[in-house]
C-alpha cells in the first residue's frame, strides 16, 4: 500500500462471525448475479425472500434446478441461487422441462419461475398440465398484469376496467390462476404480495416443503409500465386492496417447537409430511385451506368485492406427487449405471423368439 | 447385393404349359375399417412366413376407427423381394364400398375373392372368380357373440384363400395361436372359421391353377417385425430412460411397443420400481420439452411423432441446438398436414429435420433403411445426441414404421453406453486441484463438443445456467457479437466433427458404373428390386443409400465418380436432392437427377426402374438400353407408360420426372 494513502476515514468495523444456516452456509451462497430489472421491481422482492426461505430452510444450493420461461419474471432465476443449475426456456413452456428434470432427477428441487403472459396466455396448457400431474416443484407466478420486456401491453390477468398506461381500458374477465389451480386440483396454492415480505418468506418455505406441485402467485408490480393510477396491479392498488386471509408461521422440524399460547380456535396447525408445521393465525373469518369448496368459495367472494386476497389458499396432502404415480425408483434416473438400464442378452434373446 | 435379392420377374406370368406359379404373387384383402380383419390378414401372413416363404404384409388404412375402407396387401416373393407390387394378383373382396373399384384396377388375369352377395362376377370376363357366402358360412359357428361373428367371417377368407394357395392349415393354427397366445378359446373358435372357409372351397370351389406356395426354407431363423417395435427395442437396449409422447399416427406404435418392454425389463428387480418414466403428454411442445428437461439433466430421453408434430417441435428443438441439450426425435413421416392422407406414408420430413428451427440450425439425422436398423440406430441416436450434446433426429415413416418387414434377429450390442462429456463432483475437483475452472461452452479439445455437468453435482463450480443463443463460453449471458460468432463457429465445428462419427453410407453395386442412384429411408427395398429390374435391362449401377446427415464424405466421393446420379425418394419437391446440393459444391449439384414419387404408397420397384430407364434413354450418348429385359425381366416400355399405375382407385400416379429441380 503506498504511504502517501491517507488512513480510512472511519475505522474498519471487525467481521462479525457470518451467520449460517443449518447446512453451515452463508446466506451469501443463495445468491445470484446481480439483477438487471428496473429498480423497484416487484420481482426483485421475490427473489430476495426466495434466498432468504431457502437460506432459512436449509436446502442445499446443489440440490435445486431453477428454470424459468420468458419475460422480466423468467430473468430472475440468474439473480438466486448461482450454486444450482439454471435454465431459462422458451416463452410459456418451462413447464415441460421442468417435468422432465424433476422424471430424470426426482432428488432435484426443481423452482420454476415464471410470469403471468408467461402462464396465463403462451404457456396456459402446460401450467394447466403441470397441476394435473403434481409433478414436485414450486411454481412462481410474478404476476403484475402487464408484458413489462414487450412494454407494456395488457396480460390475461389484468382486471376488468384495469388501465393500461397509455389509457386503454381493459374489458376482458382476467384469469385467476389461483381459482384455476384449486378447480384443476393442485395441491399447494397460495397467493401472496411482493410487498408482504414475511408472508411471502412464509409461503416460500411451505412451498419448499410441499411434495407436489405447489402453485404461488405473487403479485409483483412493474414500476414502469403498471403502476399508475386505473392500474389494479400497483403497489397503492395492492397495498389498499389486501385482505390477508391469516398470519402464517412456518416451523421447521428441525426447529425448537414452541408452545402455542394463543387461545384455541384462533390457530390452525397443519403438520407436513417432514414433520414440520404451518401455523395460522386467525385474522378475520376463521379459513380453513384444506377446504377446497370453502377456497373457490372464498376466491369468488373477494373476487365480487374487489379485494386482494392473500395467503395460504388450498393444500391436499393426499394425492400423489407424479414421480410416485410413475413408480419411479428412488434415485435419479439420470444416472443409473448401464447394469439398470441395458436389459441382458437374454432378455433381446426372448423378445427376438416371440418375433419369430 | 444381398444373395437373397437375386433377378425375378417384375410381374408374375403364367408359365407355359399352365403350370402355377409358385411362390411368387401379392394378394390385397379389401375390407372396411374396424372389422377386425386385421387378424385375419396376420395369420395369412405369418403362415406363409412360418412356411419359409419371404413375405411382407402392409396395411393401407384410412384415417378412420371404423367403416372407412382399408386395404391389406401382402406380397410373397420367393427371391425375397417384398416392397409394394404395384399389381394385384389376387383379390379378396370383403367391403361393398370398394368392390366394383377395386375390381376394375386388377389387371386382366388377376383372380378375386368375393363376398357372396357382391355379385362380382357380372363386371368382367377376364378375372377369375370365386364366389364364397362369408356371412352364411360364419353364421353355422355356434355359440358366439354376432359381434365375434363379424370378425370370424374374416377368418373365414383366410381359410379359403389359405385352401385356393394351398397354405397349410397347420401353420394357420400356429399363427392362430401366436397371435392369441394364452387365449385358448379365441384360438379356437377361429381355427374353426379357418377350417369352414376350407371346407367350403374344397366343396364348393373350382382350383385354383395360376397361383400357389410351396414350402421353402428361406424364412428359418428370421423375425416379422414393424420398423416402430424395432426402434422401440432399440430404445429398451440404448437405456433410454425418459420418453414424453403425444399420440399421432404413424408414431404412436413405437412409444406403445416400448411400455411393454420397459413393464417387462425395466423394473428394479429389489422393489419393483421403474427404471424408467413414460409421459403421454399433453402435446408435441410438452413432449420435447420434457425431452430437453430430462436429458439437461442427465437421462437418456426420447420422444415420438410424425411431421406436424415436429413442426410444433420446431422452436424448442432449436433450443436444444444452442443450448446444446441432447434429445432423440424420432419422426415416423407420414403426408402432408392436417386431414386428407395422415395415414399415408412420404419422406417429407427430410429437410424439416435437417434444419429445423429459426437463426442457423443444423442437425444430426439418422434414417434407417431396414427394420434392423431402426433397431440399430435408434441405439446410435442416443450415443450421438449425449456424445454430440445435440437434437438427434431418426427419420422413419409409416410404411417402414408400421408395416410387417422379415429380418435376421437384432444382434446384441455389447458396445457400452457412452454417456458423453460429463463432469461429475470427482472430476470437478481433479480440474481444480490442477488450477484450472470448469467452462460449459469452451471448446476444450478442439472437437467443438464441450463439457457439461448435470444439475444435483455437489461441487461449487458445477452450476451453470441453460440458455438460448447469447451466452459466452462461461455461458454467462452475453450480447457481444464476438462471443455470438465464436460459439457459432465452435456449433458448426461440433456439426463438423458430427459428420465423421455418423453411420456411413451402405454402397452396392457396380464400382465402375456411370450412373448412380442415392437414396435413403424406406425406398432401399423396393431399390433393390429396381436396380435388378434395370441391370436386366443392360443400365449398369453402382447404389448408394444415405443413412445420416451431415453427410459423409463418401457421398461427395461417391457422386464425383459418377456421370450422372438418379436420388430417389419419396416427396414432390426433391427434398434429398435439394440437401445434398446445399451441402456440395456446385460440380457435384449438376450431377444430381431426380426421381420422385409421392401418391402416399410406398414407391414400388417399377415405378422407380422405368422412370430411370425413361430418364435414361434421354441422355446423348447413353447405352443403348435393350427393350426387353430378357427371360422373365422387365417389361416392355410403351407397355408401361399406358398403364394406370397403382391400385388404389382415384388415386394420380403420384411419380414423375424432375431433372434437376
Amino acid at each position: 500500500m503506498p504511504d502517501t494513502m491517507s488512513p480510512p476515514a472511519k475505522p474498519i468495523p471487525m467481521p462479525r462471525p457470518e451467520k449460517t444456516n443449518r447446512l453451515g452456509l452463508a446466506a451469501d451462497a443463495y445468491k445470484g448475479s446481480e439483477s438487471t430489472l428496473c429498480s423497484g421491481c416487484g420481482h426483485d422482492s421475490i427473489t430476495s425472500q426466495i434466498i432468504k426461505a431457502l437460506f432459512e430452510t436449509g436446502v442445499s444450493p446443489y440440490s435445486v434446478a431453477k428454470l424459468s420461461g420468458i419475460g422480466c419474471s423468467s430473468k430472475t432465476p440468474a439473480y438466486f441461487l448461482s450454486l444450482s443449475h439454471g435454465f431459462n426456456a422458451v416463452h410459456g413452456r418451462m413447464p415441460s422441462v421442468a417435468t422432465g428434470a424433476n422424471l430424470a432427477n426426482r432428488t432435484l428441487n426443481v423452482i420454476g419461475v415464471s410470469g403471468d403472459g408467461d402462464t396465463a396466455s403462451i404457456g396456459m396448457g402446460q401450467f394447466v398440465h403441470l397441476v394435473r400431474r403434481n409433478t414436485k416443484m414450486i411454481y412462481i407466478i410474478e404476476n403484475n398484469g402487464v408484458y413489462g420486456l414487450t412494454k407494456g401491453q395488457f396480460s390475461a390477468t389484468a382486471d376488468m376496467g384495469s388501465a393500461q398506461k397509455k389509457g386503454d381500458i381493459n374489458e376482458m374477465i382476467p384469469i385467476d390462476c389461483c381459482g384455476l389451480a384449486i378447480e384443476l386440483g393442485c395441491t399447494f396454492v397460495a397467493r401472496s404480495f411482493s410487498a408482504d415480505m414475511k408472508q411471502l418468506c412464509a409461503l416460500l418455505k411451505i412451498a419448499a416443503h410441499h411434495p407436489g406441485t405447489a402453485v404461488f402467485d405473487v403479485v409483483s408490480p412493474c414500476v414502469t409500465f403498471n403502476n399508475h393510477e386505473g392500474s389494479t396491479k400497483s403497489y397503492k392498488y395492492a397495498k389498499d386492496h389486501e385482505l390477508p386471509l391469516h398470519e402464517i408461521d412456518f416451523i421447521e422440524q428441525f426447529e425448537p417447537q414452541a408452545p402455542v399460547d394463543i387461545p384455541a380456535g384462533e390457530v390452525r396447525e397443519i403438520e407436513m409430511y417432514d414433520g414440520s408445521k404451518i401455523r395460522l393465525k386467525k385474522l378475520g373469518e376463521d379459513y380453513d385451506p384444506v377446504n377446497r369448496k370453502s377456497a373457490i368459495d372464498t376466491l369468488e367472494k373477494a373476487r365480487r368485492e374487489n379485494l386482494f386476497l392473500t395467503g395460504l389458499l388450498y393444500l391436499d396432502k393426499t394425492r400423489r406427487p407424479y414421480a410416485e404415480q410413475l413408480n419411479l425408483i428412488d434415485e435419479p434416473l439420470a444416472t443409473l449405471p448401464q447394469e439398470r438400464v441395458r436389459p441382458p442378452k437374454k432378455a433381446l434373446d426372448e423378445i427376438m423368439t416371440a418375433l419369430m | 447385393m444381398s444373395s437373397l435379392l437375386a433377378t425375378e420377374p417384375a410381374r408374375s406370368k403364367p408359365q407355359a404349359g399352365g403350370q402355377p406359379i409358385v411362390n411368387d404373387f401379392s394378394i390385397q384383402v379389401a375390407t372396411m375399417n374396424g372389422s377386425g380383419s386385421q387378424t385375419s390378414n396376420n395369420t395369412l401372413m405369418r403362415a406363409i412366413f412360418q412356411m419359409g416363404i419371404p413375405v411382407s404384409g402392409k396395411n393401407l388404412f384410412p384415417s378412420n376407427i371404423q367403416g372407412l375402407p382399408t386395404w391389406f396387401t401382402i406380397r410373397v416373393n420367393k427371391d425375397g423381394y417384398v416392397s409394394r407390387k404395384k399389381e394385384i394378383d389376387i383379390l379378396v373382396c370383403m367391403n361393398p364400398e370398394t368392390a366394383v373399384e377395386d375390381v376394375k384396377a386388377l389387371e386382366s388375369g388377376a383372380i378375386c375373392v368375393y363376398n357372396a352377395p357382391l355379385r362380382l362376377n357380372k363386371i368382367r370376363t377376364d378375372i377369375e372368380f370365386f364366389e364364397v357366402p362369408f356371412a352364411k358360412l360364419a353364421a353355422t359357428i355356434p355359440d358366439v357373440d354376432p359381434k365375434i361373428r363379424k370378425y370370424l367371417a374374416n377368418m373365414c377368407y383366410t381359410g379359403v384363400v389359405a385352401e385356393l394357395l394351398h397354405i397349410e392349415m397347420a401353420e394357420i393354427e400356429r399363427s392362430l395361436q401366436k397371435q392369441f397366445k394364452s387365449k385358448v378359446k379365441a384360438v379356437g373358435i377361429n381355427v374353426t372359421a379357418a377350417k369352414l372357409g376350407i371346407d367350403y372351397a374344397q366343396k364348393n370351389l373350382p382350383k385354383l391353377t395360376r397361383y400357389r406356395v410351396e414350402r421353402m426354407n428361406k424364412t428359418a431363423g428370421k423375425i416379422i417385425i414393424e420398423g416402430n417395435a424395432a426402434a422401440a427395442i432399440g430404445c429398451l437396449m440404448a437405456g433410454c430412460t425418459v420418453v414424453a409422447w403425444y399420440p399421432i399416427t404413424p408414431s404412436s406404435s413405437l412409444p406403445e411397443s416400448f411400455i411393454p418392454l420397459a413393464r417387462k425389463y425395466r423394473h428394479d428387480p429389489q422393489t419393483g420400481k421403474a427404471t424408467y418414466a413414460i409421459v403421454q403428454a399433453e402435446d408435441e411442445l410438452a413432449s420435447i420439452g420434457m425431452v430437453l428437461g430430462a436429458s439437461w439433466a442427465g437421462a437418456r430421453a426420447m420422444t415420438s411423432t410424425s411431421g406436424p408434430g415436429i413442426s410444433l417441435m420446431s422452436e424448442f428443438v432449436g433450443l436444444g441446438y444452442y443450448a446444446e441439450i441432447p434429445a432423440v426425435i424420432f419422426d415416423i413421416q407420414r403426408v402432408g398436414p392436417s386431414t386428407g392422407l395422415p395415414t399415408r406414408t412420404m419422406q417429407g420430413d427430410l429437410l424439416k429435420a435437417a434444419y429445423l428451427s429459426h437463426g442457423d440450425t443444423k442437425h444430426i439425422v439418422l434414417i434407417p433403411g431396414t427394420v434392423q436398423e431402426c433397431y440399430e440406430l435408434a441405439i446410435e441416436a442416443f450415443e450421438l445426441a449425449e456424445k454430440f450434446q445435440t437434437p438427434v433426429f431418426v427419420l422413419s415413416d409409416l410404411d417402414l414404421g408400421m408395416n410387417n418387414w422379415m429380418a435376421d434377429p437384432f444382434p446384441y450390442i455389447d458396445k457400452p453406453i457412452q454417456r458423453g462429456k460429463i463432469l461429475s463432483a470427482d472430476d470437478l475437483a481433479k480440474i481444480k486441484a490442477q488450477g484450472k475452472v470448469f467452462e460449459r461452452y469452451r471448446d476444450v479439445d478442439g472437437d467443438g463438443i464441450p463439457y457439461r455437468t448435470l444439475p444435483g453435482t455437489e461441487h461449487p463450480m458445477a452450476s451453470y445456467f441453460t440458455r438460448g443463443s447469447g451466452h459466452n463460453e462461461k455461458a454467462i449471458y452475453s450480447e457481444n457479437p464476438e462471443d455470438y460468432v465464436h460459439n457459432l463457429d465452435r456449433l458448426a465445428k461440433k456439426m463438423e466433427t458430427a459428420r465423421t462419427a455418423v453411420p456411413t453410407p451402405v454402397v452396392s453395386g457396380n464400382t465402375n458404373a456411370d450412373v448412380g442412384i442415392i437414396a435413403c429411408g424406406s425406398t432401399d427395398s423396393p431399390m433393390q428390386e429396381a436396380i435388378d429390374q434395370l441391370s436386366a435391362h443392360g443400365v449398369k449401377i453402382e447404389y448408394l443409400r444415405i443413412r445420416a446427415f451431415p453427410f459423409t464424405q463418401s457421398v461427395q466421393t461417391f457422386i464425383e465418380r459418377k456421370k450422372r446420379v438418379y436420388v430417389v425418394e419419396q416427396n414432390r419437391d426433391a427434398q434429398l436432392l435439394k440437401m445434398l446440393k446445399i451441402e456440395h459444391v456446385p460440380e457435384v449439384a449438376l450431377k444430381l437427377r431426380s426421381v420422385l414419387h409421392y401418391n402416399g404408397l410406398p414407391v414400388d420397384a417399377r415405378s422407380i426402374s422405368d422412370e430411370i430407364l425413361k430418364q435414361e434413354r434421354r441422355i446423348p450418348g447413353a447405352p443403348v438400353y435393350s427393350d426387353n429385359a430378357g427371360e422373365g425381366h422387365g417389361r416392355q416400355l410403351s407397355e408401361l407408360e399406358r398403364k394406370t399405375p397403382g391400385q388404389m382407385p382415384g388415386l394420380p400416379t403420384g411419380s414423375k420426372t424432375c431433372p434437376t429441380p
